[in-house]
């Protein structure tokens, strides 16, 4: 168990210093941050001031050397906008941001999985087609364009909810409603398939056959195999919490850490781009490795495969 | 009274039909064969019979235990007769058990159910259950997960499992097809003498005559989702008279005498969505006659509990 736990964990420091690297040398290369932040008409040697200030003059290993260094010195560098530290701009907005996952991320669970579960139960009913009509939509449709589509109902048409911004709780209604849906949408087909494919074991044939009642056999037997592919998809949408609500941020005028990321890159605010993808990136490892734990509690056979099997 | 007695059930998957009428009983502690190729019926007949087969079939017919009905009985009777009077273990053991499942809880969740034992009750008779069927190291066994042992092991946890509600009838469907033969032997050792020891009957469902010859009191032959012959197992080993039945035989290897090539039945069995007319097996019969195209061949009695459903078979009984 433990070299599993140290596999892992290799693996997931290795996914975020690509994750680094890769954000690093990219947004070097396509742009200069010093001629978008000073302005195309600013005079040559504001800009190269500016450069030498930054140390954005070095050569790119220099830079890049010296950003992880002070990655594990636990500094994110400043904007260079207002100058304040990174890691504070983007940890000032993370509660906005979650104020909108957190919620729909419930939505998601409370919706999706017992739609999917129905949906299986009730194969090729109408309430199943229903549902899966429904998902499919809810999947399909881009969450800009779901978005703009409730604003224009709830917001311009009807007047009941505000189109954005961040006064109430009830301005938040919108987004999470947009954002849950799709992912609700995706549990539900994920959850639907899961149990179908479980529904048709044998051992389910097993239970019945040995007298236990159908909603036991459901709850019982089949959930908890179900559970194990779902899990993955449940894990994967933990991990977006941080950056799942980029888009709907934008469409909504939601002051989280998605929007700041928009704003940053348009900028090219290095430091705040390098950390809001540091951020992402370790949440999302986070997730996969707790997804990975939680493989080996629910799937006993990987209990002792990780364990080195016998 | 016999035990179960199935009359006229009908299956059909959609348009095809899977059982045209089949008529069988069980009597109490007697041990029956159900013999044919794969798809002919003998595990829906079962399966239907407990309402085991999935909603999109259509069951017709008649299905008693001790007369009373149980066809299309509500499910919480199904319930308590299921894994209680009549219990069932099925082909492929490990993929039969639940595999996020001790298979300890799987045998108390059955106690359980039926005997209204739990906890240590229930864990004890669960161990005195996996020592009854053989499975060694029973105690430390009971937390043991399906895929820690072998198919052998896992088709005595099924065993266990389906004794757990003192069971008057145990089916038993191709119970060894999916182990290794020196096993198969062991399990067919060990379900002769629970059924003997317990007094339950047992139906044995199995494509291969051997089996069902060393096992079983009476058999049936079924082809095309019918029953084309029954009867004692030594009188059909002796006088097989359906055509059918008689191609089963020349198709195994005779254990003494000289070595003969082992005769293969020509043809395929026909789909169900593409029967003939008449008896499924005249396309491939070299016996039939026009007769055999026109209808289904009745049931015509050959002897003390042999019937076979064969126009030519009188004829064909005469020893070749």
């Amino acid at each position: 168990m433990a070299r599993f736990l140290a596999g892992r964990l290799l693996r997931a420091f290795i996914t975020l210093f690509l994750v680094v690297t890769f954000a690093f040398v990219v947004l070097r290369l396509s742009g200069d941050p010093a001629q978008i932040i000073m302005g195309a008409d600013a005079p040559h040697e504001a800009v190269a001031a500016f450069r030498q200030a930054w140390g954005l003059d070095k050569s790119l290993w220099e830079q890049y050397l010296g950003y992880v260094g002070s990655i594990f010195t636990g500094d994110l560098g400043r904007s260079m906008r207002d100058g304040r530290p990174a890691a504070a701009l983007v940890a000032e907005r993370i509660p906005a941001t979650l104020a909108l996952t957190i919620p729909a991320l419930f939505l998601k669970l409370g919706l999706g999985i017992p739609a999917g579960i129905y949906a299986a139960l009730h194969r090729n009913s109408a309430i199943d087609r229903v549902v899966m009509l429904v998902a499919v939509a809810g999947f399909t449709i881009p969450s800009f364009v779901l978005g703009l589509l409730l604003v224009l109902v709830f917001a311009v048409q009807l007047g009941w909810l505000p189109s954005g911004g961040q006064e109430s709780w009830r301005h938040a209604i919108l987004p999470v409603i947009t954002l849950g849906i799709g992912g609700a949408a995706v549990l539900a087909r994920f959850t639907r398939s899961a149990m179908l494919e479980v529904l048709g074991q044998p051992y389910i044939r097993t239970a019945s056959a040995k007298g236990v009642p159908w909603r036991r056999v459901v709850s019982g037997h089949a959930a908890p195999n179900a559970a194990i592919p779902t899990v993955t998809i449940i894990g994967f949408m933990f991990g977006s919490l941080i950056a799942g609500a980029v888009v709907v941020e934008s469409v909504f005028s939601w002051p989280g850490v998605g929007r700041l990321m928009v704003v940053a890159v348009a900028n090219r605010d290095l430091a705040v781009v390098q950390c809001v993808l540091l951020l992402v990136s370790f949440t999302m490892v986070a997730a996969n490795f707790t997804v990975d734990l939680l493989y080996g509690l629910i799937d006993p056979r990987l209990r002792t495969g990780a364990q080195g099997g016998h | 009274m016999n035990l179960v007695e199935i009359s006229g059930l009908t299956v059909r998957f959609g348009a095809a039909p899977a059982l045209r009428g089949i008529d069988i009983a069980v009597a109490p502690g007697e041990a029956l064969g159900m013999v044919g190729e794969s798809g002919c019926g003998k595990s829906v007949t079962w399966l239907a019979a407990l309402g085991l087969l999935p909603g999109k079939a259509r069951i017709e017919g008649s299905v008693t235990l001790q007369g009373q009905e149980i066809l299309g009985a509500p499910a919480a009777t199904l319930d308590r007769l299921r894994g209680g009077r009549v219990a069932m273990i099925f082909q492929d053991p490990s993929s039969s058990l639940n595999p996020v499942h001790r298979i300890g809880k799987q045998v108390t969740e059955a106690l359980g159910l039926h005997r209204g034992l739990t906890s240590a009750a229930a864990r004890a008779e669960a161990k005195r259950l996996f020592e009854l069927v053989g499975i060694p190291d029973a105690q430390r066994r009971l937390d043991a997960y399906p895929h820690e042992l072998s198919g052998g092991q896992n088709q005595r946890v099924m065993i266990a499992m389906a004794l757990a509600g003192q069971p008057e009838l145990l089916i038993a469907d191709e119970p060894t097809t999916a182990l290794d033969v020196t096993i198969q032997a062991q399990i067919l050792d060990l379900l002769n003498e629970l059924r003997r020891e317990m007094g339950m009957a047992l139906v044995l469902i199995s494509h291969d005559l051997g089996v069902i010859a060393e096992t079983c009191e009476r058999v049936a032959v079924m082809y095309a989702g019918r029953i084309v012959e029954e009867a004692p197992v030594e009188r059909l080993f002796a006088a097989p008279s359906h055509p059918y039945t008689r191609g089963l035989m020349a198709a195994l290897p005779p254990i003494d005498g000289p070595r003969r090539p082992l005769a293969a039945i020509p043809g395929t069995v026909p789909e169900p969505s593409a029967l003939p007319p008449g008896c499924a097996f005249a396309p491939r019969c070299a016996l039939a006659r026009e007769a055999c195209s026109v209808a289904i061949p009745p049931d015509r009695l050959l002897g003390a509990g042999h019937r076979a459903a064969c126009l030519v078979a009188d004829d064909a009984l005469v020893p070749a």
